[in-house]
């Protein structure tokens, strides 16, 4: 048995790891030169989860088991996504077993986890947090699996890798399924991920959080992987992004020039998708909750769309 | 070019006439439309013009130039000074239930393919498999006037009905007759001075553009 | 050369009328130009009657058995129109309801209508076929909302949205058949001329003709008034003034009717099935039906009268559509005298609302005793229209029903029962306002006799004696539409 591929794996999930929190900070750093403050660096993050994890854990009195055991959850089914999404290569051992159906169905779990956590405890952020949550959810998810299923018409199965060998291998040509697959993943990766202009990470205030609202009572530790986790999250999505979309660099061998190459081709486009994300984040203003509906409900049309060009154009 | 990436290009066009076709049925803005509905007239006149330039049916870039002269910048204009003239640029339409139009709109979609199957079988044009996107965009046009309550939106509807008739009549058959397609945008244009006068007449007899408030005529009982 | 003069002179006089304006003569130049019209299109009957089928203008216009005697009716109707709208729009003048600039306007727009009637008929290409027929909604779409009263600006809008919706539906069917014609007579022009059609016809691919005609169905059929697609055709007729109501119901759906049988004539051949027909006989039963009971709730008087205008547009479709030599004879022969006798009603109720200066008809009484033309004529009039001998009417109906009992027996009780209501809606209505004493409320007025009397003449005269050279014409039509 060759031992390369389970190495990569392990290695994919170490980048992911660390990676995660330099991206979000490259996020903000972007963020705060387009907006003219001035940042704290890439590297904030970091002493963030470290100060996080240094502090006790505050319980509510009434919490159950789901409570603490949402935060190792929610970390966990991170890190397998990790291992699934081909970052590197394509040629991944865990990527054979779990498609990208298994993929979403990870977030899914990791979500109603967090849901029912923020129900736990029984105060009301907690509740309309996760009543919001699951609102967009129900909303995303089909959108989700839609644009999915455009992409894998497209290339004829839903394994992540294989996907990315079908771009790879195939004639660079211009696809409206796959254009609109693509304009509907975006719509629906600043859903899932909590950003502008579907909820502000940046924010506190009572009205308008949603991911913010479900987790408003945790700390110490628990906090720090809730967190790390969602850092991750927004990783693995820019990663999913790429990975389907533009896969170009990604290595399909296990030999150590192409990994580099990779690595490079990662970090490079990693930052361009930080870019664009701060555009789209600064160029809109985050909607009224009851516009969602409508804005999930175009990454619906803009994923079923794509289905049908795919039979009506291709 | 070659057939094989012209076809492609072809196809990418009819995709993003589709989207705007979609764009202006739940748009609410008025120059948000018609900005819209010019992008639609872009994409239709390039992809006309590639059509004639890959079948090299010469009438065609004829049709291209009168679409881009037009759709693209006359009717626009012509809405445009209209919309200020009338000061109804802050008009902002309620749209009822986005969603579901767009569901509705969806199924429109899916409905008009397997109509225009035979056609799609019969036929051996680059162009063909687009006809259903051009029927697409005829009925997504039809529900826009009919969900939409406001006479300039619903004239919009009706201009881009006009504009998926004409994506049908290239991707059937590379264009209708010359004199065919130059008699119908001479209606077109007699169309669009009835729908300015009209313009006016309504707003000073209703004090708005909203079609709702005509509503007299009715069976009586 | 008779056929382009026929088209040139509505043209030319629009364009004299555009420049003469709101002149005290203006009313007479409208006749003359009309006049001239009518003369041109006997000349091209005379020319027919003696040689046959023509073709003219490098073959862009046509005119054959069918079309010849619709064009005689639509220049015949546009005469006597612009004789009965000379006194009535004065009239309408006098009591301040228009200015000078929108005569003017009338006046040329009313020729321009003439003119893309004509084209519709006249034309040999069946795309513009399609151009004309939107000409003539967009020529009177503005003649509509001449009034600019609240209501008369509803109903133009709707007739312009419904009848532009309905006709873009036709514009796809037309590209669909050009996709047919393509195949087998190549590209170009030549495709899409009637002429090549009819000969090629069943080498057309039916798949492709069967969905055309599903498009056209509902594209011209919108323009015929079928019901369901009818709901602009009573406000627009009632709404507008009267001599173009007049024009509307006598001539622009006999237009419409028109194209859709040629166009129907081409699905046939190529298909070589009766489903086409069955459309057709669906949608006009339907019509009957609907368009019979919506009669006996009206208030309105033109109203009214636009039902029933439905109601025998319904007839005649139901008639091509059943097909055979006896339908079409009826259904041919139903166009025409619908058109005289529905254009003679219009006439006497403007100068019956133009003396009660109303619409409604609980107002309108005692018009013999007040008037006696506009009196009896309508008296007359809606005998005819509703089918008693011995007018045109009852002969065209008795042959459809004729034709109906044979082919489809099934369909005879509700046809009866559309034609019963009908009757009966009809004179429940009329009685009272041509019986009765003259109330307080109604003007006297000089009326256009002249109109009334021509047209009811001819329905009676078509009732009791069919001419030769019609018979003949008819016969003919009959053998081109099988």
């Amino acid at each position: 048995m060759n031992v390369y591929p389970l190495l990569i794996e392990v290695l994919q999930v170490l980048i992911l790891l660390s990676a995660a929190p330099a991206f979000v900070g490259w996020v903000r750093v972007l963020k705060c030169w387009s907006q003219g403050r001035s940042s704290a660096g890439v590297f904030q993050p970091y002493r963030d989860l470290a100060k996080l994890f240094s502090k006790d854990v505050v319980l509510a009195e009434n919490a159950s088991w789901i409570f603490r055991f949402t935060p190792y959850l929610v970390f966990g089914a991170a890190v397998l996504a990790g291992g699934i999404i081909p970052i590197l290569s394509t040629d991944l051992p865990l990527a054979a077993t779990a498609d990208v159906i298994v993929l979403v169905a990870l977030f899914a779990i990791a979500r109603f986890f967090t849901a029912l956590a923020g129900m736990d405890i029984g105060t009301a952020f907690g509740g309309m947090g996760s009543s919001r949550e699951m609102t967009i959810a129900s909303l995303a998810e089909p959108a989700m699996l839609m644009a999915i299923f455009t992409m894998s018409l497209a290339s004829r199965s839903t394994s992540l890798s294989q996907m990315a060998q079908a771009v790879l291998s195939g004639q660079p040509v211009l696809r409206p399924s796959i254009a609109f697959a693509l304009l509907a993943f975006v719509l629906i990766a600043l859903a899932e991920t909590g950003r502008i202009p579907v909820d502000n990470p940046a924010t506190h205030l009572e009205l308008t959080m949603i991911h913010e609202a479900m987790i408003l009572e945790y700390s110490g530790r628990h906090l720090a992987l809730i967190e790390w986790a969602s850092m991750m999250k927004l990783f693995l999505f820019a990663a999913l992004g790429i990975a389907a979309f533009a896969p170009w660099g990604i290595s399909t061998t296990d030999a150590f020039l192409p990994v580099l190459a990779a690595f490079i081709f990662m970090t490079l486009k990693l930052g361009v998708a930080g870019v664009v994300l701060v555009l789209i984040e600064t160029g809109l203003a985050k909607m009224r909750l009851f516009r969602l509906t409508e804005f999930l409900g175009s990454a619906f049309l803009l994923a079923t769309l794509g289905m049908l060009s795919y039979f009506i154009l291709e | 070019m070659n057939l094989s990436v012209a076809a492609n290009i072809n196809s990418f066009l009819a995709a993003l006439v589709l989207l705007t076709a979609f764009g202006m049925l739940v748009q609410r803005r008025m120059y948000g439309l018609i900005h819209l509905f010019a992008w639609q007239g872009l994409f239709l006149s390039v992809s006309t013009a590639i059509v004639g330039f890959v079948a090299g049916k010469h009438h065609l870039y004829i049709s291209s130039l009168l679409t881009l002269s037009l759709k693209v910048v006359l009717l626009p204009y012509i809405l445009h000074v209209l919309i200020h003239r009338l000061r109804i640029q802050k008009e902002v339409e309620t749209v009822v239930n986005v969603p579901l139009t767009m569901l509705i709109g969806i199924g429109l979609v899916i409905f008009s393919y397997h109509l225009t199957a035979p056609v799609r079988e019969l036929s051996t044009l680059v162009t063909r498999s687009t006809l259903a996107v051009a029927l697409a965009t005829v009925m997504i046009g039809l529900l826009m006037m009919i969900t939409r309550r406001h006479a300039v939106t619903q004239i919009i509807g009706f201009l881009a009905m006009e504009n998926g008739l004409f994506f049908a009549a290239t991707s059937a058959t590379y264009g209708m007759p010359l004199v065919v397609e130059l008699g119908v945008a001479l209606d077109i244009l007699i169309a669009a001075f009835i729908f300015g006068i009209f313009f006016f007449h309504i707003h000073t007899t209703f004090d708005s553009l909203d079609v709702e408030k005509m509503a007299r005529l009715k069976e009586s009982d | 050369m008779a056929l382009l003069t026929l088209l040139g002179i509505p043209l030319f006089a629009a364009i004299i009328l555009a420049f003469v304006g709101d002149r005290r003569y203006a009313p007479e130049i409208n006749i003359a130009g009309s006049a001239a019209t009518f003369a041109a299109g006997m000349g091209l009957a005379f020319e027919v009657y003696l040689h046959g089928p023509t073709l003219a203008g490098n073959k862009f216009f046509f005119v054959d058995a069918f079309n010849v005697y619709l064009a005689v009716l639509t220049s015949f109707v546009s005469m006597t129109t612009s004789v009965f709208s000379r006194r009535y729009m004065r009239r309408e003048r006098e009591h301040g309801r228009v200015g000078s600039i929108r005569m003017r306007f009338y006046h040329a727009m009313f020729q321009v209508f003439i003119f893309a009637m004509l084209l519709c008929l006249l034309t040999n290409n069946v795309g513009v076929l399609w151009i004309a027929m939107e000409l003539a909604t967009l020529s009177t779409v503005l003649l509509v909302s001449l009034y600019r009263t609240p209501t008369a600006i509803e109903a133009a809008w709707k007739y312009f949205i419904l009848c532009g919706v309905g006709i873009a539906q036709a514009l796809f069917g037309t590209v669909l058949l050009y996709f047919a014609a393509e195949k087998v007579l190549g590209e170009g022009g030549e495709a899409l001329l009637w002429t090549n059609l009819s000969l090629v016809s069943d080498r057309l691919e039916p798949t492709v003709l069967s969905l055309a005609f599903v498009f056209l169905m509902v594209g011209y059929g919108t323009k015929v008034g079928l019901v369901p697609l009818h709901n602009w055709l009573p406000d627009a007729h009632s709404e507008g003034p009267t001599p173009i109501s007049a024009v509307l119901s006598g001539l622009l759906l006999n237009v419409a009717l028109y194209a859709l049988v040629r166009c129907k004539v081409l699905v046939d051949g190529a298909t070589r099935t009766h489903h086409a027909g069955d459309i057709m006989m669906g949608f006009g039963l339907l019509s009957i039906v609907v368009a019979a009971f919506s009669l006996l709730r009206q208030k309105d008087i033109k109203r009214m009268f636009s039902y029933s205008s439905i109601e025998h547009m319904g007839i005649a479709t139901f008639a091509f559509g059943l097909g055979g030599p006896i339908a079409t004879f009826g259904g041919l022969l139903h166009m025409l005298v619908h058109s005289l006798a529905k254009s003679a009603i219009f006439f006497t109720v403007g100068h019956a609302s133009q003396m009660h200066r109303t619409q409604d008809m609980e107002k309108i009484k005692g018009l013999i005793r007040g008037n006696p033309l506009v009196g009896w004529g309508l008296m007359f009039g809606v005998m005819a229209i509703a089918g008693m001998p011995p007018f045109g009417v009852f002969t065209s109906e008795f042959l459809i029903l004729t034709a109906t009992i044979k082919d489809a027996p099934l369909l005879t009780p509700f046809l009866l029962l559309g034609l019963v209501v009908a009757f009966a809606a009809l004179f429940r209505r009329v009685q009272p306002m041509v019986s009765g004493e003259v109330p307080e409320n109604q003007k006297p007025m000089t009326v256009a006799h002249l109109p009334v009397l021509l047209h009811m003449a001819l329905v009676l005269f078509i009732g009791l004696y069919m001419p030769e050279f019609l018979n003949q014409w008819f016969h003919t039509a009959v053998e081109l539409l099988k």
